[in-house]
């Protein structure tokens, strides 16, 4: 990382730190960086900063390195840092946060990153449609998006043979009410994907 | 017993055996699993990616439909079960929440429920009541139970086993008659979907937790989640080819195993549609 103003960007980015606090509803002013979070990580040696920078970036305000960082797209979500943070901290939920952050200020994930919206983009179209998750139409649907059109090509046929492949989806009756959560929600968060 | 039983997206595909096996196991023990009707996907890791309202309004909407039953809830998968419980305990703490969501869903849910995982449940029942229904005890099977990360993380949510050293697969598993190893990966996450989207990623995560079982001795695995399965058995074979390892060491669900020692017809318990050979391991118990 280039050298920053700290001062600068606290005072800068002070909306967005406090905006960080207030969705997640996390006292990130209280990490002491003490790293029993990146200790415990499991994703994080493939992260461009690990979690315990994660938290320190957001006590600085650095709103714009931090939207386009690997770590928030490959957090798997496991909430081991949350379960072990001594300051109480889920800082499981502030990466989920930061998440939704760049996927409405429009940021696209940087390299590794992009392929997990992408996953996740794919996931919730079919749901949206079917009202379950098609396995089948989201793999479809994401080596489309990734232009891998091949991509775990390889699992499919052996799937298939194991009974593990369905190549229609289960279909929720109502599927319409699925469809009316995702309109309703993005209607009360103001637009977005 | 009854419950509302939310079955989960990959039901009828890549978590079939479990399906299958919790079905036949449950009503061997007397619990009656009554579908949610209509049931639809929960959100799982996705939706915590896009929108706090939609990862609690998916898993709300089967909290209403399962209110209307009047039972609480239970489901098999892992992933399933932390975001049922997660929109649960949401929206009984925050009513201001509880509104919104309900909004968004066109249904009301008043927060009466509890949700249950399968593994809470069955795990729950006195143990000899279990012991009772052992009629081929598993000798000779050295199992490393893995619990992944969402049946027991975090503990705020999940609550029913402790977080860092959890026990109710372990102990079911004795019950059957099998020995359980105390290994230091019982809650090591196995990376979930990043397989699809990063699969170079989660090898090394996988070689970990599958390197550490194969040293403490273990020669299967025991999970409760369609996920830790499906990267666990199916992408053994892919860190093999990218790491350079050898591993052979069969991924069972508990419920296969629990079903299997208590003489249940092996075909209902799925035994034979893994990637990883079943076989040796299963010979041992005869």
């Amino acid at each position: 990382m280039e050298p920053i103003n700290v001062n600068q960007s606290i005072s800068k980015n002070a909306d967005f730190i406090e905006q960080v606090g207030i969705e997640s509803g996390q006292p990130v002013h209280k990490c002491y960086q003490c790293g029993k979070c990146t200790a415990g990580c499991p994703v994080a040696f493939a992260m461009d900063y690990p979690p315990n920078q994660v938290i320190r970036m957001v006590q600085l305000g650095l709103k714009e390195e931090l939207l386009r960082c690997n770590s928030i797209w490959l957090c798997a979500t496991c909430s081991t840092c949350t379960t072990r943070c001594p300051c109480n901290i889920e800082i499981a939920h502030v990466m989920e946060v930061l998440r939704v952050m760049a996927g409405r200020s429009g940021t696209t994930p940087p390299g590794k990153a992009k392929n997990v919206e992408l996953f996740y983009d794919s996931f919730l179209n079919t749901v949206e449609k079917y009202g379950r998750m098609f396995e089948v139409g989201t793999i479809l649907q994401y080596n489309l998006k990734s232009k891998k059109p091949f991509n775990n090509a390889d699992l499919g046929l052996p799937m298939f043979q194991k009974g593990k492949l369905k190549l229609g989806p289960s279909k929720v009756k109502n599927a319409n009410e699925v469809a009316r959560i995702f309109a309703e929600a993005r209607r009360m968060e103001g637009g977005g994907k | 017993m009854k419950y509302a039983y939310y079955p989960g997206c990959s039901y009828h595909t890549s978590g079939k055996e479990y399906e299958a096996s919790t079905r036949v196991v449950a009503k061997n023990l007397g619990l009656e699993l009554v579908e949610i009707p209509d049931w639809s996907c929960c959100g799982a890791t996705a939706a915590h990616g896009k929108s706090h309202l939609l990862n609690v309004a998916l898993p709300a909407r089967n909290l209403a439909l399962a209110e209307e039953m009047g039972l609480d809830v239970t489901t098999p998968c892992a992933s399933c079960y932390q975001q049922l419980a997660y929109a649960n305990k949401c929206m009984i703490e925050d009513k201001k929440l509880k509104e919104k969501v309900n909004q968004v869903t066109g249904k009301t849910y008043n927060g009466t429920l509890k949700v249950k995982s399968i593994v809470e449940v069955i795990g729950s029942i006195a143990p000899e009541y279990i012991k009772a229904q052992i009629v081929k005890p598993l000798k000779g099977l050295k199992i490393a139970a893995y619990y992944g990360c969402l049946l027991v993380r975090p503990p705020k949510v999940t609550n029913f086993d402790d977080a860092e050293n959890p026990m109710f697969l372990d102990n079911i598993m004795r019950l059957a008659g099998a020995e359980t190893l105390d290994w230091p990966h019982k809650t090591e996450c196995c990376g979930g979907s990043l397989a699809v989207s990063n699969l170079d990623i989660v090898v090394k995560m996988l070689n970990r937790i599958i390197k550490a079982a194969v040293e403490c001795g273990a020669n299967c695995f025991v999970v409760a989640c369609p996920l830790c399965h499906f990267n666990l058995d199916m992408h053994q074979k892919s860190c093999n080819k990218m790491l350079g390892t050898s591993y052979t060491i069969p991924v069972f669900y508990f419920t296969q195993l629990l079903g299997l020692a208590m003489g249940l017809n092996q075909q209902d318990l799925q035994l034979g549609s893994h990637f990883t050979d079943t076989q040796k391991v299963l010979s041992m118990v005869g």
